[in-house]
């Protein structure tokens, strides 16, 4: 009852808000309610499988040896908590955002969100990848309104590229990996260990990981990175939630699921299939925080550097080894928290001062102390500095590393730590210490001007959330680690 | 008692209707009468599968006249099926009609264009049903005639034009098919097809065989359209009123492609056609080339009947594309997309003739934003365009899978690489639909305008049936066993009766 019940909620109350449109107060009332009841389910969830009672259901078999079917695992239950609460405080931070922005169309985006988490939860939950897959086009298909969200010519051509990947590589690569999987081994089900070991050739293996690994779109490996920067088009709570947290780590979440429940990482480790996959991962690790030095768009910056830390993710699955496995798993939650705080400061300082441009922000601090500082914390949790929890991950893929004896991963890793130093750091740095441009006596006059209540309780509960992280990281870690073991 | 006589009704009650129409002439009476026939007929055919599911094969002499003296009908797991799609398309689609026909057809030939239905109708069940193969020639003919009638029965004075092709093209084919019967009885001597199919074994290796399976096969691939024999299909499509391209794309090429399964595989039999004749190498190359000529070419239509015309004919591709792969499973994969892409492609052409209704126009340039004019009617359009994408929970993926995995089953995977490369295309041309009824804004929108114009959705008689059958769209989609298990009885069938 407790997993259709996680799906099915945000589905009623999409179906709530789109009848209450008239009402704001009213629709909004709902989406919080609704987010609010998920998480507390998502937490009974948790509490039932710390029990040792791992729920699992099958609706419906859709043909013979295809069923709709969920089940509980950590992994999924790990991304399920996380997506579950950073909705509750999107949520928050929506209200004050579409007010302040005066954005059109409210009620559709509220019900698309909480479409795109009910097609989330569906994919945390599912028993085996077709399953899996269903909603995973699901939730490519319900965020294209939200891409597309103001409807300008922009946002259309973002939207068809944001659709032309996606859709591409998983019905081009993905669906004939998925149905090559289901023609070898007859099942599709996620299995600990692995269902393709000893079922075919070595040479086969290799193809069908890469089809698996390039076909997930989502997981923004070069080359197919490029829906990320045009999905950024979209309203910045979507941005925030669905382009740093949940669409993104659908997709890395569903490498995690293929490489340890499809293949199982001892099959990767002994054929060596992903080894070449963990070189492409380093370069899109680099390259991606190269392009985002150059962007001066603040929100594109952002974009290009959650393509670098999707590809940490997808770098630690590819090393298929524990450690990394459990630092991919950990970097999931890390990073959630850290750049959705970021993408939360850029959405306040749009809203508060209309800057966009990195270039414009000099100086910030002075009328934005809140939000800067907010930002602050979350540029180090994304380098992996303490006291904030994206130490951890990043330590664990170090230790994964080092454990599958990689050293230029290794190297890679540290790069870009202090590539993300570049990129990141100057931004809040200057806020603070600059002088701004505009040094005209009204503009210095003007005091302290912040964005929207509901915006600033969302920013202080994620960025005390990723220093909260640093310090109790055990119920993440140890997810993970029933995972591997 | 009567259900003894189930087979001759299936083709009687139609047949029997269709007069009465031009009696009664009063359009409304005559629309009545017909949904009471045609709701008929899909129950006589719902019964019929069941009869075949229980108790097999039935056989049934017209007039008590044994077969090889008489006619006999023969209702298998194959054409049983076959039926059920033709008769439920007719009913949705006759269900739908008559607003749009009263708008689309001049209101003294609406009593004809019934007749027509019903006679296309009886043309169609009897194909399928007969165990004749003479009566098939006759049957496509009742068929094709009264499909010509339709066609030219719009307003739309191009119809004429796209209804001669037609009629020129689809008598060619119908004169090969005549050919090829008539050479297969000059050697076997027999025009039953249970009895030539016994026969015909001794003789076919002589060139008259030869020469029948080539003429009847190139017949009755012009009659479905395949690629290249399809330079009919795209304007018949087009400029025909929107009823008859829904209830067309849905029922004769499906029809036809029976056809051909029934020769092929019952009559000269597997091993005789593809692999002494390699007709399976001709029809992949065809059928792959349809796929993407179809495709492709439907990405540059503006207008949006001859986009799905197009894509009818990639459609009938990947039908094509299952049968050459001579397999179980690829069989059961064209089977299967008999009944998906009926439902599909008459819920597409649904949709579209409710724009019709309201706007006059289905070219893209007149349709801009009707997505907030006609939001039921648009998520319709959406929800069949994601089927024939075949996006998971979609009937369209059902085929889809089914068809890779028997290319995949043969491990040419390059195969399946190509059906999905066909399927991104698919999302290609749905989408620029979409954006356009979604995005693009009407010029009505610059002006200010009161709620009530705004708002013009398609009227109720017409909205239910079309989410009637987009709802089977989903449900056959998530719950798909039964129709799968049926299209894999049928196969088998096929399959082990060589």
């Amino acid at each position: 009852m407790l997993i259709e019940a996680a799906i099915l909620i945000p589905a009623i109350g999409a179906v709530l808000i789109a009848l209450t449109g008239r009402q704001p107060n009213l629709r909004e009332a709902i989406t919080l309610v609704s987010a609010v009841s998920m998480f507390i389910v998502v937490c009974q969830i948790y509490l039932a499988l710390e029990t040792g009672d791992a729920l699992a259901i099958e609706i419906l078999e859709v043909v013979p040896g295809l069923s709709l079917a969920f089940a509980v695992e950590p992994l999924g239950m790990l991304f399920a908590l996380v997506a579950s609460f950073l909705w509750i405080v999107t949520s928050i931070y929506s209200i004050g955002y579409m007010r302040g922005h005066h954005e059109q169309n409210q009620t559709r985006f509220y019900v698309c969100f909480a479409l795109a988490l009910s097609s989330v939860m569906g994919l945390t939950f599912s028993a085996n990848m077709f399953t899996l897959f269903i909603f995973y086009e699901l939730i490519t298909l319900v965020t294209y309104p939200l891409v597309t969200h103001s409807g300008t010519d922009e946002a259309k051509r973002s939207g068809r590229v944001y659709l032309g990947v996606l859709l591409g590589t998983s019905i081009g690569l993905q669906l004939l990996a998925i149905i090559w999987t289901w023609t070898i081994t007859g099942t599709l089900d996620f299995t600990e260990g692995g269902i393709l070991a000893g079922k075919t050739t070595d040479i086969v293996i290799a193809i069908l990981f890469a089809l698996y690994v390039f076909g997930i779109g989502k997981a923004a490996l070069m080359p197919f990175h490029r829906w990320l920067p045009a999905a950024m088009v979209a309203p910045t709570p979507v941005s925030a939630l669905l382009h740093a947290v949940a669409v993104v780590k659908a997709g890395v979440f569903t490498v995690l699921k293929v490489t340890v429940y499809i293949f199982g990482i001892d099959l990767l480790a002994t054929t060596g299939s992903s080894e070449w996959l963990i070189y492409v991962a380093s370069a899109t690790i680099l390259i991606a925080s190269i392009i985002a030095m150059s962007k001066d768009n603040l929100k594109a910056r952002l974009a290009y550097s959650t393509v670098s830390q999707l590809a940490y993710i997808v770098l630690g699955a590819m090393l298929a080894s524990t450690m990394g496995i459990i630092g991919s798993g950990m970097h999931i939650a890390m990073h959630a928290f850290g750049k959705i705080t970021l993408f939360f400061c850029a959405g306040a300082i749009m809203v508060a001062s209309h800057k966009t441009e990195i270039s414009q922000m000099r100086g910030l601090g002075r009328t934005m102390p809140f939000t800067m500082m907010a930002f602050l914390i979350g540029s180090m949790s994304i380098i992996g500095l303490p006291p904030t929890g994206g130490m951890w991950s990043k330590w664990f893929l170090v230790m994964g590393t080092l454990e599958a004896e990689y050293y230029i991963p290794l190297l890679v890793l540290l790069i870009s730590s202090l590539l993300n130093v570049a990129y990141l750091l100057p931004i809040a740095v200057r806020g603070f210490f600059s002088e701004p441009d505009d040094m005209s006596p009204e503009n210095r006059a003007q005091g302290i001007k912040e964005a929207p209540l509901p915006c600033l309780i969302a920013i202080a509960i994620t960025s005390l959330g990723c220093i909260a992280l640093f310090f109790y990281p055990e119920p993440v870690y140890e997810l993970m680690k029933s995972i591997v073991n | 008692m009567i259900s003894q006589h189930l087979p001759v009704l299936q083709v009687v009650v139609p047949l029997l209707f269709a007069p009465i129409c031009v009696l009664l002439r009063r359009h409304n009476l005559v629309w009545g009468v017909v949904l009471l026939s045609c709701w008929a007929s899909f129950v006589i055919a719902t019964l019929l599968l069941q009869q075949v599911l229980t108790g097999g094969e039935i056989i049934y002499a017209i007039g008590g006249w044994e077969a090889p003296w008489g006619i006999e009908y023969r209702v298998d797991i194959l054409n049983s099926f076959v039926l059920l799609i033709i008769t439920g398309i007719a009913s949705i689609v006759i269900t739908f009609a008559r607003e749009s026909v009263h708008k689309e057809i001049s209101e003294d030939r609406i009593y004809l264009f019934y007749t027509a239905f019903l006679l296309h109708l009886t043309g169609l069940c009897g194909v399928v049903i007969t165990g004749d193969a003479f009566n098939i020639f006759v049957f496509v003919e009742i068929a094709s005639l009264s499909s010509y009638a339709m066609i030219s029965a719009g307003r739309d004075r191009r119809a004429l034009l796209a209804a001669f092709r037609y009629l020129i093209l689809g008598t060619v084919g119908a004169t090969f098919i005549l050919i090829g019967i008539g050479l297969m009885y000059v050697m076997t001597g027999t025009l039953n097809i249970a009895d030539m199919a016994d026969r015909i074994r001794d003789v076919q290796d002589t060139r008259t065989i030869v020469s029948a399976f080539a003429f009847f096969t190139v017949g009755v691939c012009i009659k479905f359209g395949l690629f290249p024999l399809h330079y009919w299909l795209p304007n018949a499509y087009t400029y025909a009123p929107s009823i008859v391209s829904a209830f067309l794309s849905g029922t004769t090429s499906k029809v036809f492609i029976y056809v051909l399964l029934r020769f092929l595989f019952t009559i000269f039999g597997a091993e005789y056609a593809f692999d002494t004749m390699h007709l399976d190498i001709i029809l992949m190359v065809a059928a792959l080339l349809a796929i993407f000529s179809g495709s492709i070419a439907a990405i540059y239509q503006d207008n949006i009947k001859k986009m799905l015309a197009y894509s009818s004919i990639a459609q009938i591709g990947y039908m094509v594309l299952g049968i050459s792969l001579v397999s179980v499973t690829g069989l059961m994969a064209s089977i299967l997309h008999l009944f998906n892409h009926a439902l599909i492609k008459t819920a597409l052409f649904m949709s579209v003739a409710c724009f019709f209704f309201r706007f006059d126009s289905v070219s893209l340039k007149d349709l801009k934003g009707v997505g907030r004019q006609m939001p039921w009617t648009t998520m319709a359009f959406v929800i069949g365009g994601l089927s024939l994408i075949g996006i998971p929970m979609t009937v369209g993926f059902i085929s889809k899978w089914y068809l890779i995995v028997a290319a995949l089953e043969k491990d040419w995977w390059w195969m399946a690489a190509l059906i999905l490369l066909g399927s991104i295309l698919a999302v290609v041309y749905i989408w620029k639909v979409i954006e356009v009824i979604y995005f693009q804004s009407t010029e009505a929108d610059s002006q200010p305008v009161t709620e009530a114009v705004k708002f013009q959705e398609a009227p109720l008689s017409m909205l239910i049936p079309v989410w009637v059958i987009i709802f089977a769209n989903i449900y056959f989609g998530v719950n798909a066993s039964w129709v799968t298990d049926i299209s894999q009885q049928a196969a088998v069938y096929l399959m082990g009766g060589q």
